[in-house]
């Protein structure tokens, strides 16, 4: 008999990644749209089997999300999806592990699971769905909800200060950090491509509008009269322009960015920060995590920082290959009879 | 040439070993033990120690302490209280002493004593000299200086000299009971074979002290223990936790599936992932996870993906755990959760044991949790306990917890190892076929089928949120949650067909059964012998599953007018007896920490059969 290897031909679809199940989402909200783009691009950007791919989330609306993927899902507790992904992807490297989380889900109460899985760099994609406020308990401020909040827990607005996702992410050493917005469908799906090339904790913040709870948190960002003047998107090796036909951009000054006028005749782009993701150090990225604190200044979106080490799952996948090769296959018989033994007559 | 010394033998002895944290006590007396189990005796340890790593020197809570019990004959416990203690400080003896049997033997290293010592240890007048020893058979021996002596010439520093004075003491105890010094000089060399002066060092003051022995007039006696009638076989001597680790490795091999344990470490749990973690040549995975929660979602995950996931814990971690157990339960996936029980609650005593964690293995999750539990008896069933975990996890789909606390996990005992071959087979068979898959299907186990990620077709989904019957889709209908709860419950119920019968040791029926679980198995079987050796007439049972219970329990129970339940809590067992068979059971509870004394549970006997002695 020939050995014949069977492959896949057929060409896979939005569809082909698309549940059975009803998805209950509120209507008009930003979920649907990152569905959608993650649906359209799957077919793209996934390189293994469909069988081998793993939805993982925790708790909340945007954790409902692995039910509506016809993929392997599991829809795990409140904040542990990173660690659940994590034992997932340890047990079986070879599969490509998603993570589905939302602000309250993996920076409150799963934040420690967060930063382990960066510092770790354990090849899981992380799709953090931040609307700022928690929607399935029915509209409480999280923790990336601006201070002064005003929400049923904080009548009287939120005192505290929020979490800056993108800078968390830096600060634990994530490899990937990327952001892009629901309404930018474009920019989203190339960012999902992006995420889904990368080997090792990808992490992407997706703002995303929750039309009942917080509605138009973002909307100076996706409104058409707004949005030029406020959202810098990011490219590779390219000055950072932004504005109405371009007549803005972003000057570096030592640790200090400033938004430039570049129709003055002051500055030219040649004046602008380049930017490079791929820099190796994370105090740009870092940087650039700044700007949604400061007023005046636009809101990045693109990649952050993409840079390259070995993955904790390889590490351990190579350290197992490297004790059998030196000890050679373990055998059970050496381990219990190994010791000090006696014999009794 | 001194003179020639007698040798008495004798059939037990109990050895205390007491010193510093620092002092290398529990180094002593694994020696001794090893040594001990290598000359054939039987024997049972207690290491009993800090929580606090070096605590300051001299001072009362700073005394680290080793028990060891053995014998030509059979024995069970480390022993009620020591026929000899060695003190190597005041703390030491003042801690120990008032347990030490009247006319016991006390060595104490004599040069400890000093004033400062003294003041440490709460002693207004030195004790060596003030007639506090009357009763003992007292060896002042100036350890420090015999040791300082042995040594001269060393290039070790004074400090580093003085560190070897706990080989001193082993030698002089290896002289005192007749032991062979080899054993512990090939650990020697092995231990410090990186640094062959303090090969060097260690042997000579271990020499040293056999050779004071020898040659001081002060001891005349010296004793021998015979071997003890073992039945034939390889024998190792083992501790609860690394059998523990053996048992996880044996379930991988025996089910063909690769061993992952996500863990987080705790007194007195982390051994087992020490121990695991060597086992990478076996493709064992371990994870050292950021907490404790995460130590387990990370085993879930693995099982999800077709490990054979466990997780290690002790008390505060297992509460950690509750949410994630209960997630695990519904979405019916193996694992098992090792609970190595320590004093509670809250942090309690971290490096004491207790059985205090029962009613929260068994009942503490939200909702209708039902999970198996089983509980390890001594330190060599851990292993049997271990695969048997493993075993019922993975042929129902569920999670279990397996108990064992601090004493047995750090007790030694010999164990007869067995061969590969006499292990029991576990059988796990991936869902592959499409045909007819549901996630929620039941086989006649109740167990689901367990189609784990890139297998194709049969993609699913699962998770926390209640399940359809069969088809495993999130839902809410009344009846389906009512059906889903019963389902889960008879599952675990459906075990007790699937594992032995309650054994009654002695009469099968009559006046007292002492009935027990877990760790106190060797105090009870010890006060019971000894109760029938008094003419009483005492039956025991011990239970190794306490979810579900052997099927035979309420039938055993009430073949007997009274049941005495010993724990090591305030009555949980009980609780969970009078509660499912409606058995008034007498409770006995000593909560201290340690291990139950032989002879209170025989007064405690002797008090519930009333001078009528059971006829």
């Amino acid at each position: 008999m020939e050995n014949k290897v069977e492959v896949k031909t057929a060409k896979l679809t939005a569809k082909d990644f698309s549940s059975d199940q009803e998805v209950r989402w509120c209507p008009g909200c930003g979920d649907y749209s990152i569905l959608a783009q993650v649906q359209r691009t799957f077919p793209e950007i996934i390189n293994v089997p469909k069988e081998d791919v793993v939805w993982i989330s925790g708790i909340g609306c945007s954790s409902r999300f692995p039910y509506y993927m016809d993929t392997y899902g599991f829809h795990g507790i409140h904040g542990r999806a990173p660690i659940l992904a994590t034992g997932v992807k340890l047990a079986n490297p070879k599969l490509s592990v998603w993570v589905a989380t939302g602000d309250g889900d993996l920076l409150s109460i799963g934040g420690n699971h967060f930063i382990h899985a960066c510092r770790k760099n354990i090849d899981i994609k992380i799709l953090l769905f931040n609307n700022r406020i928690y929607g399935l308990t029915k509209g409480q401020y999280s923790p990336t909800s601006e201070k002064g909040k005003v929400t049923k827990t904080t009548p009287y607005g939120s005192v505290d200060y929020p979490f800056n996702p993108t800078m968390l992410a830096t600060g634990s050493e994530a490899t990937f950090v990327a952001r892009s917005i629901d309404r930018h469908t474009k920019h989203l799906q190339e960012m999902i491509k992006r995420v889904g090339a990368h080997k090792g904790t990808a992490f992407l913040e997706i703002y995303q509008n929750c039309n009942i709870f917080n509605d138009g948190a973002f909307s100076v960002l996706t409104e058409k009269e707004t949005k030029d003047d406020n959202v810098l998107v990011l490219e590779q090796g390219k000055p950072m322009v932004f504005g109405k036909d371009g007549n803005k951009g972003i000057k570096l000054d030592g640790f200090t960015p400033r938004v430039v006028d570049l129709t003055s005749g002051q500055y030219s782009v040649n004046d602008l920060w380049v930017h490079d993701e791929f820099e190796e150090s994370p105090v740009r990225a870092a940087i650039l995590s700044t700007f949604t604190e400061t007023p005046g200044m636009p809101t990045p979106v693109g990649v952050f920082r993409q840079v390259l080490k070995p993955t904790y799952d390889q590490g351990l996948e190579e350290q197992i290959e490297a004790v059998k090769k030196k000890k050679g296959q373990g055998e059970l018989a050496k381990v219990l009879f190994g010791g000090n033994t006696w014999e009794v007559n | 040439m001194a003179k020639e010394k007698e040798l008495q033998q004798l059939s037990e002895v109990t050895v205390r070993f007491a010193g510093d944290s620092g002092d290398g006590m529990q180094l002593t007396g694994s020696q001794f033990s090893d040594t001990t189990a290598f000359v054939g005796n039987d024997l049972n340890t207690l290491p009993d120690y800090p929580a606090e790593i070096r605590a300051p020197a001299g001072t009362i809570y700073g005394v680290s302490g080793f028990q060891l019990h053995f014998s030509s004959i059979d024995i069970h416990t480390p022993g009620d209280q020591p026929d000899v203690l060695v003190a190597m400080n005041p703390a030491a003896l003042k801690k120990n002493l008032s347990e030490l049997k009247k006319n016991g033997i006390l060595i104490v290293n004599s040069d400890a004593f000093d004033l400062k010592n003294l003041k440490l240890a709460n002693y207004p007048a030195n004790p060596l000299e003030d007639g506090t020893l009357e009763g003992y058979t007292v060896f002042n021996v100036p350890i420090s200086t015999l040791t300082e002596n042995a040594l001269e010439g060393t290039p070790l520093s004074p400090k580093e000299v003085a560190r070897c004075k706990n080989f001193f003491a082993l030698g002089l105890m290896y002289w005192l009971y007749n032991r062979p010094i080899q054993n512990t000089i090939d650990w020697i060399q092995d231990k410090f074979k990186k640094s062959p002066q303090f090969v060097d060092a260690n042997t000579k003051a271990l020499h040293a002290g056999f050779n004071f022995g020898e040659m001081t007039e002060a001891f005349t006696t010296r004793y021998d223990v015979e071997s003890a009638r073992l039945p034939k076989g390889t024998y190792r001597n083992i501790s609860g936790n690394e059998a523990t680790a053996f048992g996880f490795l044996a379930a991988s091999v025996q089910s063909g599936l690769p061993l992952y344990l996500g863990s987080y470490p705790i007194t007195p749990a982390t051994e087992i992932l020490q121990y695991i973690s060597n086992f990478k040549n076996f493709g064992a995975k371990t994870f050292q996870a950021e907490d404790e929660i995460a130590g387990i979602v990370s085993a879930i995950g693995a099982a999800f993906a077709g490990s054979l996931a466990i997780t290690t814990t002790s008390g505060p971690g297992l509460a950690l755990k509750t949410e994630a157990i209960g997630l695990a339960v519904m979405t019916e996936l193996p694992l098992v959760i090792i609970n190595v029980q320590r004093g509670g609650p809250s942090t309690g005593l971290p490096t004491k044991t207790e059985q205090a964690d029962l009613l929260q293995a068994v009942v503490g999750r939200n909702g209708e949790s039902p999970v198996a539990v089983l509980a390890a008896k001594t330190p060599r069933d851990c292993f049997y306990m271990a695969i048997e975990a493993s075993r019922i996890a993975l042929k129902y789909m569920t999670p279990v917890i397996l108990l064992t606390d601090g004493y047995i996990a750090n007790g030694t005992e010999p164990w007869r190892i067995p061969k590969v071959e006499s292990l029991p087979k576990i059988d796990v068979k991936f869902r592959t076929e499409k045909e007819g898959f549901y996630p929620y299907l039941r086989d006649e186990n109740l167990a689901r089928p367990w189609a784990v990620p890139g297998t194709p077709d049969l993609e699913h989904r699962i998770g926390g949120l209640e399940k359809a019957d069969i088809y495993g889709t999130v839902n809410y209908d009344p009846d389906n949650h009512h059906k889903m709860i019963k389902l889960r419950a008879q599952k675990i119920k459906n075990i007790e067909n699937d594992i032995p019968d309650l054994e009654v040791d002695g009469e099968q029926q009559g006046e007292l059964l002492v009935l027990g679980w877990g760790g106190t198995y060797g105090a009870i079987k010890e006060a019971v012998i000894k109760s029938r050796a008094q003419g009483m007439k005492v039956s025991q049972a011990h239970l190794q599953y306490v979810n579900p219970f052997p099927k035979n329990t309420g039938e055993v129970l009430k073949r007997f007018n009274k049941v005495l339940i010993p724990e090591i809590n305030l009555g949980q067992l009980a609780k969970l007896i009078r509660s499912e068979y409606l058995v008034d059971a007498i409770q006995f509870n000593v909560v201290r920490g340690l291990p139950f004394r032989v002879s209170d549970i025989l007064e405690t006997i002797k008090e519930t059969l009333g001078g009528k002695n059971g006829k």
